[in-house]
């Protein structure tokens, strides 16, 4: 069993194979498991996230919704989202979900990544982020079928749920899964939890959720975060839960052809950087910027796209 | 965001990069170990408490800094669910779950004030002068509003013009040492708050 | 809590009415996702807000805010029209058949005996017609008209699903549907728990809107058996605990009552808690009332009180009415309380209409405020601009504001509301030169003594002589403390049975409050607690938590009072001869010789079933009662009374009498019937409320909950929304007629606009968590708009309906 493992089994930007020897105990991997028909949107998970996480986010002001703060960020790794449906037989459900990173089998993250280390991904299936390493280009946002990672105002790093890989490690649950009062949010063996969602499926659909079922997308190759749905046919309705997620075209084309270029160009970059930065000190960029570097960006990769 | 177009990718990553160059000077400074965060409990004290907010009564963990030897000073530095409690089973909701800012909160506070009539102002008391005063206010308006005795002749032994608000959530033991003691005084405007 | 928190898994069908279960105690609801999950359980919502816990029911019923008597009297009207209820258990465990008063009466909304001048009820006559030999009459075949079978069945007949329609707005079918759910539990191996909250107790009919569902739970068998029973889910920590111990104006420790004036004896005293027995053989354990009362006495006077001085008696004040918090406010506002002190507790904030709250707090000599963290209630001579608009100078106030330890930082216990008292350990020390509630209790209380003791002064007795038996005088123990509630012997205690054998000696701890002595040789500072410092020791603080039935009995983990029992009422889970109802949800049983189980039995441990004792001992009918006799002061059977602040002009179950209106026992201070507001002027029903994010006053203190939940807000539905041009975000001002809040708006589904009385009515939610001090963004005080007004019965204030406008700023 690989539960606790810290062997990695993918490194961003690293073409060395990763040791495989230690495999021979099975390809056992973890999975958490969000019912969302059990989640009462108390946001305990949000809570424990931050402080075991020792992240505090900053106190916002309310936007006309229950949801706060009002985006995952930096410093909140997870997040309810609220949607207000009225369904077929006019009842209203009120559709909670609790957002966060899915821990892809097949990471987009890690794909798009091309900072040696920054993303990893265990054995036992957990994908991490190894702020340490990341030079904050964001392209783990680009990679991101989910639209999880965020970077921070504060030291330009990506950040996301590390389905508590310091806890896992140890052999303990996520603090979100222990939290969770209503056991919506459970955390064992993907097997585990899959048999765990297909009981919950049996209930609900003795309770007239026909459509009821597991959300595991195959476009990733399945998730270690897991939805148990009323409407499993209807995930957008989840606040956009996406039908059909998977890694963005120009992300596998980026992994495949271009990074190694692209690489190159963002050393130029750096060094670049480096002689400003000795010149004149630390700069700030402005929105002309970002509109030059998208455009040298664009010529950089031989885009045969026209700019608008 | 369930796919991208080739436009909005370039856009992405490359408007972030004109923000991290200077971050990619790390870019080949270390050569990446990956290692999960260290696990931050592991020689913490635990002691066992009880979630003050609702009556459900959640069991709790604290576990606090040092091993309670003489020279090291507690500090609880994590709250988390009891999972030997028979009702909580070690899940905690978003305010037992957040204990640890409550305790060490910027509102707490931490020595007597005492606040002069017509004042807008604080201004710090000794303890003893605080409760001094306080013992003799409370004094002389006893003395001179008791009532032993209505004026039809009925011995009633009560004092109305102090008036007592206890708590809800402080212990059994401080709740059952404060009615002995206004019990005693003759106090009856006594009320706690179990109906707010 | 008749039952507990893990014995909800056990229900068949949950009904969550008048609280939030999910959203104000989470980790306790996850016993109804159990339920549901391995139990098939149903779970039903009636709320006027689709709520966090609608959001998991099956079934969601909307309900126009202060009609719950309506929906719940429609219900029983139901149970009894379609015989949906348990024959067995509520012919043998109930007074369904027995024969009430001939002079008793009900007329358009009021009972016999009431008195417009005073708004009270002469209460001679809510009672059963005795025979001569003290017992009062029956009929087991239910023939008689004025049984109380055939009393409820008429009173009830007018609670109409129409009605219930017309009144609540809720829409027929679902309330028939719930009907039907509920219905379904009147079988014997079927179970429904009711949990409910503030959204019952915080109306002026609030304690007859708990009778109701009580009466619903009777019907069907509900009471006393595992996954049934009558559940306050309760707001505070301790709130179980502190009303345990008598922290009431009228109260003392274990609900025994502090003496009226009239009552000027012991002996008085005594008579008037007369509990003779009503009907033959029944346990009737208030009998034992003495014993409570003399331990009590003992506890705290010590050797000062003996037998010859009624036990210190005198020492107690005698009430002439209920000094509430209501009623103290209002002599404050009068000019006619001097001094005051909040220990824990911040009522600026937490009591109704902030505005009079202000004026009363200005007019103190001297203020007191112990608290961990700064409250509005210390800070309320303190300009906060809109949020406090108050002018320092002319306060003249003397406050003082005493730092005090949190949980985190002292030993003690707590009592839930599964009535557990759970022992908690010290963490760490108070930061700067905060100290322990006990600290400041105990050295105000030296000081005291000894100025009456150098000095004299008003009758010194009862403050000189209070047994002090605490090894630091200035800071007493919590152990010293709990071993004194819990009771001990004072003399060694002889086996009635046989006097040569002693049971306890002199200095022990007692085991149970059935040890306690009417002879002063026991003292026990709250009988109910009796055992939870027992011999063995501290048994609030063990930890086993084995469940060997699986039915969720873990008897081994803190202490439960009353004797360790985890379910009240747990005899009739059984049927007369003793067998177990639900053989499957077995809590207790008779084996032959005695009552044992999964539970300690609520009964007499080898009373045989066949000598017909009742299994509601506590009562003097030994059985549970639908007509509580002269026992509430608004009515023998629960009535519908709109809230004092209504949107209709009558009402429609007691047409034509502007008498009964609104609760015609209700105590209203004239200033405050002025206060009233009107709905032509405030045309929305308002209610208050707690959000899962945040815990009262406290939690805007607390950074990770004001990240969570930051600013204030108020709740509307789309239709209102619409009709005042109003989008989520935007802000806007809610008046009453006692102030206004501004607060930015949520525009939902959730709130829908409901049909009463032939008219559109629009709900307006106000949490309540806001206030000018903490972390979280600047609010205005809830309490600013709610009226000060309290339940006939407790006081309680109607936080939970009353009118308000709302307007776009």
């Amino acid at each position: 069993m690989a539960l606790q493992s810290l062997d990695i089994i993918r490194r961003s930007a690293t073409t060395l194979p990763e040791p495989e020897i230690r495999s021979g105990t099975g390809d056992v991997t973890v999975a958490k498991l969000i019912d969302t028909t059990k989640c009462i949107g108390c946001k305990a998970c949000q809570v424990a996230c931050m402080e075991w996480n020792d992240l505090r986010d900053e106190i916002g002001t309310n936007v006309g919704a229950y949801q706060n703060p009002p985006d995952l960020s930096a410093s909140s790794w997870t997040l309810m989202r609220f949607a207000e449906v009225e369904n077929t037989k006019g009842d209203l459900e009120w559709l909670i979900r609790k957002d966060g990173c899915m821990h892809c089998q097949d990471p987009g993250c890690l794909k798009a990544c091309p900072a040696p280390g920054a993303i990893v991904q265990y054995a036992n299936g957990i994908v991490d982020f190894h702020e340490e390493n990341c030079i904050g280009c964001g392209y783990c946002i680009a990679g991101c079928p989910f639209d999880i990672p965020r970077i921070s105002k504060k030291d330009h790093k990506a950040y996301k749920c590390t389905l508590c890989s310091d806890r896992v490690a140890v052999g303990l649950e996520p603090a979100c899964i222990k939290a969770c009062p209503t056991g919506a949010l459970v955390f064992g063996t993907k097997e585990d939890m899959k048999l765990h969602a297909a009981d919950r499926i049996e209930d609900l659909k003795s309770r007239g959720f026909e459509n009821a079922g597991l959300y595991d997308p195959a476009g990733v190759s399945g998730t270690h975060v897991m939805y148990v749905l009323h409407h499993a046919d209807t995930p957008h309705i989840y606040n956009g839960l996406p039908g059909k997620p998977h890694i963005s075209n120009t992300v596998q084309l980026w992994k495949g052809i271009t990074k190694p270029l692209a690489l190159a160009a963002m050393a130029l970059a750096a060094l670049t950087g480096f002689f400003h930065y000795i010149r004149v000190g630390p700069n700030e960029t402005d929105e002309g910027d970002e509109a030059r570097a998208a455009d040298e960006m664009a010529k950089t990769l031989n885009s045969p796209e026209k700019r608008p | 965001m369930t796919d991208l177009t080739r436009r909005q990718f370039l856009k992405i990553t490359g408007a972030t990069l004109a923000g991290s160059s200077l971050a990619l000077l790390g870019f080949s400074a270390s050569v990446a170990i990956a290692e999960v965060r260290e696990f931050k409990l592991s020689r913490t004290t635990e002691t066992r408490n009880t979630c003050p907010y609702c009556a459900v009564a959640c069991g709790i963990v604290m576990y606090s800094l040092g091993d309670g030897s003489k020279n090291a000073k507690a500090s609880i530095i994590h709250i988390e669910g009891d999972p030997d409690h028979p009702v909580n089973r070690g899940t905690l909701c978003p305010k037992g779950a957040g204990l640890l800012d409550f305790v060490h909160s910027p509102s707490r506070l931490l020595r007597p004030e005492y606040r002069a009539p017509g004042s807008d102002k604080w201004q710090p008391i000794s303890w003893d002068d605080a409760l001094g005063r306080i013992a003799k206010l409370m004094k002389e308006d006893r003395d001179a509003n008791f009532v032993a005795k209505t004026p039809t002749g009925l011995t009633v032994n009560r004092w109305l013009t102090t008036a007592m608000l206890a708590a809800s959530a402080s212990s059994n033991e401080v709740g059952y040492l404060t009615h002995k003691v206004m019990r005693s005084f003759g106090v009856l405007a006594f009320d706690n708050q179990a109906r707010v | 809590m008749t039952n507990h928190w893990v014995d909800i898994k056990n229900a068949d069908v949950v009904l969550v009415m008048g609280g939030n279960a999910a959203e104000a105690h989470p980790c306790g609801f996850k016993w109804v996702t159990e339920a549901k999950a391995h139990n098939k359980a149903r779970l039903i919502v009636v709320d006027p807000r689709f709520t966090r816990t609608a959001s998991v029911a099956d079934v969601y019923a909307p309900i126009r805010t202060g009609t719950d008597i309506v929906f719940l009297g429609g219900v029983v009207n139901y149970l009894l029209t379609n015989d949906k209820i348990q024959h067995e258990y509520v012919n043998n465990y109930t007074d369904l058949t027995f024969i009430v008063r001939e002079d008793f009466s009900f007329t358009n909304g009021l009972y016999s005996g009431y008195n417009a001048d005073t708004r009270s009820y002469q209460r001679a006559t809510w009672d059963y017609e005795l025979g001569g030999d003290g017992f009062a009459k029956t009929d087991p075949s239910l023939a008689h008209p004025r049984c109380v079978y055939q009393l409820m069945k008429q009173h009830y007949a007018r609670y109409t699903p129409e009605m219930v329609a017309r009144v609540c707005g809720t829409p027929q079918d679902k309330f028939l549907q719930i009907c039907e759910m509920m219905a379904s539990t009147a079988t014997p191996t079927r179970a429904m728990t009711i949990m409910y909250a503030l959204g019952w107790t915080q109306h002026s009919v609030g304690s007859q809107m708990i009778r109701t569902g009580a009466m619903v739970q009777l019907l069907l068998g509900n009471i006393g058996v595992a996954g049934g029973g009558m559940n306050a889910l309760r707001g505070h920590s301790n709130i179980q605990g502190l009303t345990d111990l008598g922290l009431m104006s009228d109260l003392l420790p274990g609900y025994l009552n502090l003496p009226g004036e009239k009552m000027q004896t012991y002996k008085d005293f005594l008579a008037s808690h007369n509990f003779k027995p009503l009907r033959p053989n029944q346990l009737s354990y208030w009998q034992n009332y003495d014993k409570f009362f003399i331990s009590l006495m003992k506890a705290w006077w010590g050797d000062a009180a003996t037998a010859d001085n009624d036990w210190g008696y005198e020492y107690l004040p005698k009430l002439d009415k209920l000094y509430d918090m209501l009623q103290f406010f209002e002599l404050m506002n009068q000019g006619q309380v001097h001094g005051f002190i909040c220990q824990g507790f911040n009522p600026l904030a937490a009591a109704p209409n902030k505005a009079k709250l202000n004026l009363s707090l200005a007019k103190l000599k001297f203020l007191v405020v112990m608290d961990p963290l700064a409250t509005e209630t210390s800070e309320f001579w303190h300009n906060f601009g809109e949020h406090n608009d108050v002018d320092p100078s002319k306060i003249q106030t003397e406050v003082f504001r005493l730092p005090t330890n949190c949980f985190a930082e002292e030993n003690g216990s707590l009592t839930n509301s599964s009535r557990w008292l759970q022992w908690h350990w010290k963490g760490a020390e108070p930061p700067g030169d905060a100290r322990s509630d006990l600290q400041i209790m105990g050295e105000i209380f030296t000081r005291m003594r000894a100025m009456y003791r150098t000095d004299g002064g008003a009758f010194p007795d009862p403050i000189v002589n209070l047994s002090w038996p605490y090894a630091n005088p200035n800071s007493p123990s919590p152990e010293e403390l709990a071993r004194e509630y819990s009771g001990k012997a004072l003399k060694d205690l002889a086996d009635p049975k046989d006097p040569t054998k002693v049971t306890r000696k002199a200095g022990e701890q007692l085991a149970g409050f059935a040890e306690l002595r009417n002879d002063g040789s026991t003292a026990s500072g709250c009988w109910i607690f009796c055992g939870a410092w027992g011999p063995t020791g501290n048994l609030m603080a063990r930890r086993d938590n084995s469940d060997p039935t699986g039915i969720g009995q873990t008897l081994n983990w803190a202490f439960s009072w009353p004797a360790n029992r985890r379910v009240l009422y747990n005899r009739a889970s059984c049927d007369p001869s003793g067998k177990p109802f639900n053989p499957s949800r077995k809590l207790i049983s008779w084996n032959g010789t005695a009552w044992a189980g999964a539970d300690v039995p609520d009964f007499k441990a080898d009373e045989d079933p066949t000598h017909g004792m009742g299994p509601f001992i506590m009562n003097a009918e030994g059985v549970a009662r639908f007509f509580s006799r002269m026992f509430m002061t608004d009515g023998p059977f629960p009535e519908h009374y709109e809230p004092m602040e209504t949107p209709l002009a009558s009402n429609p179950l007691s047409p034509g009498d502007p008498r009964t209106l609104n609760n015609p026992a209700a105590r209203v201070f004239d200033d405050d019937r002025k206060a009233f507001g009107k709905p032509d002027q405030f045309p929305h029903a308002a209610t208050t409320y707690r959000l899962t994010e945040h815990f009262h006053y406290w939690t805007k203190h607390v950074r990770l909950n004001a990240i969570i939940q930051p600013e204030q807000f108020v709740e509307i539905g789309d239709a209102l929304g619409k009709e005042l041009g109003i989008a989520s975000g935007d802000r806007v001002k809610v008046s009453s007629n006692r102030g206004y809040i501004d607060a930015v708006a949520v525009v939902t589904k959730r709130l829908r606009a409901l049909q009463v009385d032939g008219k559109t009515l629009h709900h307006v939610g106000i949490p309540i968590h806001w206030g000018f001090k903490g972390l979280a963004k600047p609010g205005f005080i809830a309490n600013t708009l709610t009226p000060f007004v309290g339940d006939a019965n407790t006081q309680t204030p109607e936080f939970k309906s009353f009118l308000v406008k709302v307007e776009k700023l």
